[in-house]
């Protein structure tokens, strides 16, 4: 069946069963690594993508049940300038092996959009079940902190701008 | 398409140029260009495959170790690439060779690259283990980057006429000292052209050129905070891992396990697979089972399809988890280690004023890799390429030679980065796999095992079972101490032995004996004048074929051999009304016969330093019982590993209505000599403490009597982000007795910082509670039946 995607922009058509988790599709017929396959069970958070504003667990999401644009940690930067959360992660040197970093930044990311002004308990709660094996936990959870600074200054920065 | 963000723009213009060279075609043709094979070694897969199709491609022996163009190649724009045996888990390693390296060259950090691990281009440095990486390989990179600064300066010399000790070389830029105009690059010395140097050496690790090493206050990048290289392309997206390696005509493979351990294979029926989309075979052979089809949804599915009669073991493999430890005590031991006694123990226990005997438990934990194993193997041009994230990559090449029966030169790994490979992960056992099943199919095939696979297969870290005793005087001095520790390490097995790969054994293949394994005795420096230390290693009914086998976890012994023996020197410390901290102080400063005054004094040192950090004030454990539902407590251990000393402290809050455990604070005071890059090293200490931490809160790798019954995150925890502390501090302590020595080697760091948490956690839930738990790991479930149990 031919199943059509919109993946960080582009529009992209493949001829696969429906029941496709849409894990494999990213990887295997867009190229996309960003997304890992984990558990495959929806438990670990690693192949994490976003549609419509949600992290959603690409592993057992069906491919031709997905209604909306996705983007995958490939598409987080724009125009070769990084996310303020992907800065946020350089800034505090959080990965490990980084195998677990795609569905810790991509959940960050809808937690930071929903909320610009998390609590350490908000940041905790959003995050508890997007696993990290080499435990990075705490610097996530500072990068996450200094993340949310950073796109708070880029606000007022550009209001100011505006007004100007 | 061939972007490779670690790599300087004039490598990848090279890589479009120049692709499908092989560093084996310079080395033998030295008026190629050096960039060409520079190119070939990062180059993405589809010029990997071109690569291995045309003719003559191959073989692929190991490299030369004895030749400086081996290790660092010098292009015409004075930048440098570094080709070291060594693998990268994300702990920094590459980077710390790069600051290592640089500074003995005299290049700019960011003048360099690094290729880590891949068999047919890197020197043969064993891949990662036994956190040597700074402690042993460091030393031969060093040595051969001084060896290239020294061949550059005679170069020099001889291009201006004068001796080389009147040159000065900064930043990769050669200068008449006394005439500053005349100057020359590394890059137009030898930029694009071989050193031909030759080194000497017994083997790698002694790997030499005649220059010296530079006197550590001379070393201008180790000890910076530079950024880890490898973080950007981790970040971005950019990262090509090795789960993700892909060749044109690759096909999916899925393994199907025996559903008991120990089960024969009895027939299959293929036809229960057959009609399926891109169904390609079903492979086996003695009780291996594998599907292979041409999409990876279609082999998960054909695996889960696949009708398999087994027929169950005569007798059970194992016993239940929940009877592991009477199980442990009740076995006859496989082997056991000659007694270590100092004094005359007995005497002291029979004259000790106080005697106290404890008993702990620490279950098999697994490796269980966010990322389950996983391997892609080609075997175009009867050859063997294996994309893998197996730390030993030498090894994995090795040992699938052996396994396949073919010439070794025919075989060649490229590691590639992936999930966490802390120790013999089942990265060795995929490896196999993967290379097995694209000889069978003759295409490449790329295995990666299931979820359930992972955790329940996985090689584990021994469980053990623990008696110790300690007598005390009078005046609460330790008369004698006694420690008794039981493995259940029969059949241990290690890394990428063709004999013992899963396989390898799924199959039948068995060396002659199962390796005895180990039981081992904790590493403290306390001066007790009567001890005796006794371990044991038993055997589950089950030895082969079993997935409870035993292999080198991250730290392998330490985290459950320290957690009995720094948890009974807190019971000791407790009955003797001494405070925790003084209570050990004075057991490393007493007088003793043997002499370990160097390991002594930095242990001192170092609990002197994590005390202050953490503001400890000096009392007794535990502190009186708070009244509310949060009961607070912290907790003090202490070990080393070889030469790194690690204290740590804990601080816990423990909710008494649900059993709840958060260790709301952690501190570590580290000393492991030199260190090369601060930042680098405060990552992993922090990210291993918190594995530590999760194999004291969380990790139990469960079973009945049929089966691992551990197969996913619900059935086998692991720590969150809720349990992360709100606070980690650490302090690097150089704790060197000797004032006159300018700086002490690096010694490794890798692993020794999981050692103690389990028992600093253990001694502040003591503190905070009165209650000892003697049995990792501490769920909430357990804990609340403890207090229940002690009333509080
Ligand atoms: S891989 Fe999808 S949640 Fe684990
Ligand atoms: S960084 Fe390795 S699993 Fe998270």
């Amino acid at each position: 069946m031919s199943i059509t995607l919109r993946v960080n922009g582009n529009t992209r058509t493949v001829d696969v069963d429906p029941s496709t988790p849409l894990l494999y599709i990213l990887r295997n017929d867009l190229g996309l690594e960003g997304p890992r396959f984990g558990c495959g069970l929806g438990q670990c958070g690693a192949c994490t993508v976003i549609i419509n504003g949600a992290a959603v667990r690409s592993c057992v999401t069906p491919c031709s049940a997905v209604k909306g644009e996705i983007t995958t940690l490939e598409g987080l930067s724009k125009d070769g300038v990084l996310h303020p959360i992907q800065q946020a992660w350089i800034d505090e040197q959080v990965p490990q092996c980084g195998y677990c970093q795609n569905g810790q930044m991509l959940t960050a990311k809808v937690l930071l959009d929903r909320n610009p002004n998390p609590s350490d308990a908000d940041i905790r709660k959003f995050m508890a079940g997007t696993l990290c094996r080499c435990m990075t936990y705490y610097r996530i959870q500072a990068a996450i902190r200094r993340a949310a600074t950073a796109m708070k200054t880029a606000d007022t920065a550009s209001n100011e701008g505006v007004v100007a | 398409m061939t972007t490779f963000t670690t790599v300087p723009r004039q490598i990848e213009d090279a890589l479009e140029r120049c692709h499908g060279a092989s560093r084996r075609d310079f080395l033998r043709t030295s008026g190629l260009l050096v960039v060409s094979f520079t190119a070939a070694a990062l180059a993405p897969f589809e010029v990997e495959a071109a690569a291995q199709g045309a003719p003559g491609a191959g073989p692929y022996p190991l490299v030369d170790f004895r030749q400086l163009d081996s290790w660092i190649v010098i292009h015409e724009d004075s930048t440098a690439t570094f080709y070291v045996g060594k693998t990268d888990g994300g702990q920094g390693t590459g980077t710390a060779f790069r600051q290592l390296m640089c500074d003995e060259l005299d290049l700019a950090y960011d003048k360099s690259t690094l290729i880590m691990g891949r068999t047919d281009i890197t020197v043969d440095q064993g891949g990662s283990g036994g956190s040597d990486a700074l402690q042993v390989d460091a030393w031969p990179a060093r040595r051969v980057a001084a060896e290239a600064r020294r061949v550059l300066l005679e170069l020099a010399a001889a291009r201006f006429g004068v001796p080389a000790g009147e040159l000065s070389v900064r930043e990769g830029v050669i200068t008449v000292s006394a005439d500053p105009s005349k100057r020359v690059t590394y890059g137009e010395l030898i930029g694009g052209r071989r050193f031909n140097v030759a080194l000497t050496g017994q083997n790698i690790d002694a790997t030499t050129g005649v220059a010296k090493l530079k006197p550590v206050q001379e070393l201008k990048i180790t000890g910076q905070r530079l950024h880890r290289y490898d973080i950007p392309a981790k970040v971005d997206g950019s990262l090509k891992w090795a789960s993700g390696a892909k060749v044109p005509g690759m096909v999916h493979a899925r393994n199907v396990r025996p559903p008991v351990a120990g089960a024969t294979l009895v027939s299959i029926d293929e036809s229960s697979v057959k009609g399926l989309p891109g169904f390609i075979r079903v492979v086996s052979r003695g009780n291996y089972v594998a599907v292979v089809c041409e999409r990876e949804e279609q082999a998960i599915r054909a695996a889960q399809q696949l009708k398999v009669q087994w027929q169950k073991p005569a007798t059970p493999p194992f016993p239940g988890s929940d009877n592991l430890y009477s199980y442990i005590r009740n076995a006859t031991p496989t082997s056991s280690s000659k007694p270590d006694i100092v004094g005359n123990p007995d005497a002291a226990f029979a004259g000790a004023a106080t005697v106290i005997e404890s008993e702990y438990e620490h279950p098999f934990q697994g490796h269980t890799a966010i990322g389950p194993a996983h391997a892609m193997a080609d075997p175009s041009n009867g050859q063997m390429t294996i994309w893998s994230n197996d730390m030993k990559s030498y090894g994995l090449r090795l040992g699938v030679a052996k396994f396949l029966d073919m010439p070794v030169d025919r075989v060649r790994v490229i590691w590639m980065e992936g999930p966490q490979l802390y120790g013999r992960t089942a990265a060795d056992d995929a490896g196999f796999e993967a290379a097995f099943l694209a000889r069978e199919i003759g295409r490449p095939v790329r295995v990666q095992w299931m979820r359930h696979e992972e955790t329940a297969w996985d090689t584990k870290g021994p469980a053990y079972a623990f008696k110790l005793r300690g007598g005390l005087d009078a005046q609460g001095n330790v008369v004698a101490l006694e420690y008794h520790g039981r493995a259940v390490d029969h059949n241990h097995l290690g890394y990428n032995e063709p004999d013992t790969v899963l396989i390898a054994q799924l199959m039948g293949i068995r060396p002659a004996a199962p390796a005895t394994g180990g039981a081992v005795a904790p590493s403290e420096m306390y001066a007790v004048p009567n001890r005796r230390r006794v371990a044991d290693v038993v055997s589950l009914p089950l030895v082969w074929e079993s997935p409870l086998r035993t292999g080198n976890l991250r730290d392998p012994n330490g985290p459950q051999v320290h957690f009995a023996s720094e948890s009974f020197i807190d019971e000791l410390a407790a009955a003797a009304k001494a405070d925790p901290v003084a209570f050990r102080l004075k057991l490393l400063t007493a007088e003793t016969r043997d002499d370990s005054a160097f390991r002594r004094a930095r242990s001192i040192a170092a609990l002197k330093a994590a005390a202050e950090l953490y503001g400890w004030d000096p009392r007794p454990s535990p502190k009186p019982i708070g009244t509310g539902a949060l009961l607070t407590g912290r907790g003090v251990a202490y070990c080393y590993r070889n030469q790194t000393i690690v204290v740590e402290i804990a601080e816990v809050e423990v909710n008494r209505e649900t059993g709840h455990v958060w260790v709301k604070r952690l501190v570590c005071a580290h000393d492991c000599g030199l260190v090369v890059n601060p930042e680098g090293l405060e990552r992993v200490l922090e990210g291993n403490m918190l594995y530590g931490l999760s194999r004291a809160l969380h990790e139990e790798v469960r079973f009945d009597t049929e089966k691992v019954t551990s197969v996913d995150w619900t059935t086998h925890p692991t720590l969150t982000h809720l349990d992360a502390p709100a606070k980690i501090d650490i302090v690097l302590v150089n704790g060197d007795p000797d004032a006159k020595r300018p700086d002490l080697p690096h010694y490794g760091a890798g692993e020794a910082a999981c050692r103690p948490t389990a028992a600093a956690v253990a001694n502040a839930i003591f503190d905070a509670t009165g209650v000892r738990l003697r049995r990792v790991p501490f769920r909430d479930a357990r804990v609340l039946a403890a207090l229940k149990a002690a009333r509080v």
